[in-house]
């Protein structure tokens, strides 16, 4: 389907000539906001969790046999393993907290500005104090 | 569709650069231009102004530009006071009414570029008549069948007028939904912020009896449902209202009357 805005970046001009307008700038020029940004990576956070449950699918399967789970498990404790499980536990975390925040304003509650800041912060904060939590605790009962 | 990059008509070139000519307090001016007769891109000029010469808003500073250097730096401004939304731009990267706007919060150079996602009729000023084509497709207007009591207003208790408060403010500068990520992407079909604010401005009205029929002209995956309540829109507003929640309540509404 044509997008219905494309007939506006059509115009005449002094002479009577058709020009074509520029799209005023968005992106690059749109100072981030925390309201965009915690957006954007609700979404980045829920693709890479989506990503993530097919590693725990392989895992899953792996251990059906113990050469399976041998090979699953060297790849979960290599550095890139670790590293990818660390960044799975964060969008966890992530994903799970602002998730909760959604829940709210579905509700009708946290629309007022210094409340979207607050809980915004609370979401990044918790996210990380959470993941540490959760690392910290998996290091030393290991 | 998102776009990370502009179409190539649209990518802004470095423009000349008009140097102070003197004062203690010289502050840089990045302004977006853009002229339908000369067949070129876009550009970036720079203007150096002494603030001890201009007065206190961006805008002062824009009209000072025109009136003293460069006459042909095309923008809308009426007010002066923020009333008129005549001269919404975004300023050091965020959505705002240049008259509201003062320099001294700005600490680099300025920059001043049109509405985000928009057409450019000249500079600074956009195409906004598909967000008023969006407007008129909620019909901003009282609809009742009951006729009015003779030689008498219809009535509101207090407390169904102070339900339009906070909505009757907006002044249509469509800063808001030239903020939202969402209107960027899907603008030609999905309404933005300060259309559904009006259009709940009007659902919220006691005196208003389309209500339902109102609700209905809403029920579309894209119209109400693109807001993924980024609250840009709130961020922005140069009025202080709080389109987000005005959305919010719409989407409340939609699923209240399905159980």
């Amino acid at each position: 389907m044509q997008d219905a805005r494309d007939a506006q970046m059509l115009a005449r001009n002094s002479e009577g000539r058709l020009v074509r307008r520029p799209l005023s700038p968005h992106l690059q020029i749109y100072r981030p906001q925390i309201t965009s940004a915690l957006s954007i990576f609700h979404r980045i956070t829920g693709v890479a969790l989506s990503v993530g449950t097919l590693l725990m699918v392989w895992w899953l399967v792996g251990a059906n046999t113990p050469r399976g789970y041998a090979l699953v498990a060297g790849f979960i404790g290599s550095p890139v393993g670790v590293v990818l499980l660390f960044g799975w536990t964060l969008a966890l975390f992530f994903h799970l907290l602002n998730g909760i925040r959604h829940l709210a304003w579905d509700a009708g509650r946290g629309f007022e500005l210094p409340q979207v800041h607050a809980s915004g912060w609370v979401v990044v904060l918790g996210a990380l104090g959470l993941t540490m939590a959760v690392w910290i605790v998996g290091v030393v009962t290991l | 569709m998102a776009e990370f990059r502009l179409p190539p008509n649209s990518r802004i070139g470095v423009g000349k650069t008009h140097a102070a000519a003197g004062g203690k307090r010289a502050k840089a001016f990045k302004i977006y231009r853009w002229n339908p007769d000369d067949g070129e891109n876009p550009r970036t000029d720079t203007y150096e102004i002494d603030l001890d010469q201009c007065g206190p808003m961006v805008l002062d500073a824009l009209i000072k530009i025109k009136n003293e250097i460069d006459p042909s730096l095309t923008f809308r401004r009426s007010c002066r006071e923020g009333i008129c939304g005549s001269c919404a731009m975004n300023i050091d990267g965020t959505n705002t009414l240049a008259c509201l706007k003062p320099i001294a919060e700005v600490r680099e150079a300025v920059r001043i570029n049109p509405l985000p996602h928009m057409p450019v009729v000249k500079d600074l000023v956009p195409d906004l008549s598909h967000a008023y084509a969006q407007l008129r497709s909620i019909e901003p207007w009282l609809q009742s069948d009951t006729p009015p009591p003779p030689d008498a207003e219809r009535a509101q208790s207090r407390e169904e007028r102070a339900k339009l408060d906070g909505m009757w403010e907006c002044i249509l500068c469509f800063c808001c939904t030239t903020s939202c990520p969402s209107y960027w992407w899907n603008g030609d079909r999905y309404l933005g912020p300060a259309v559904l604010l009006a259009a709940y401005r009007w659902i919220a009205d006691s005196r208003d009896e389309k209500t339902g029929e109102r609700l209905d002209a809403l029920e579309d995956p894209f119209k109400l449902y693109r807001c993924h309540t980024i609250m840009n829109c709130t961020q922005t507003c140069p009025k202080g209202l709080n389109p987000a929640k005005a959305i919010g309540e719409i989407k409340q509404l939609m699923l209240e009357r399905q159980i």
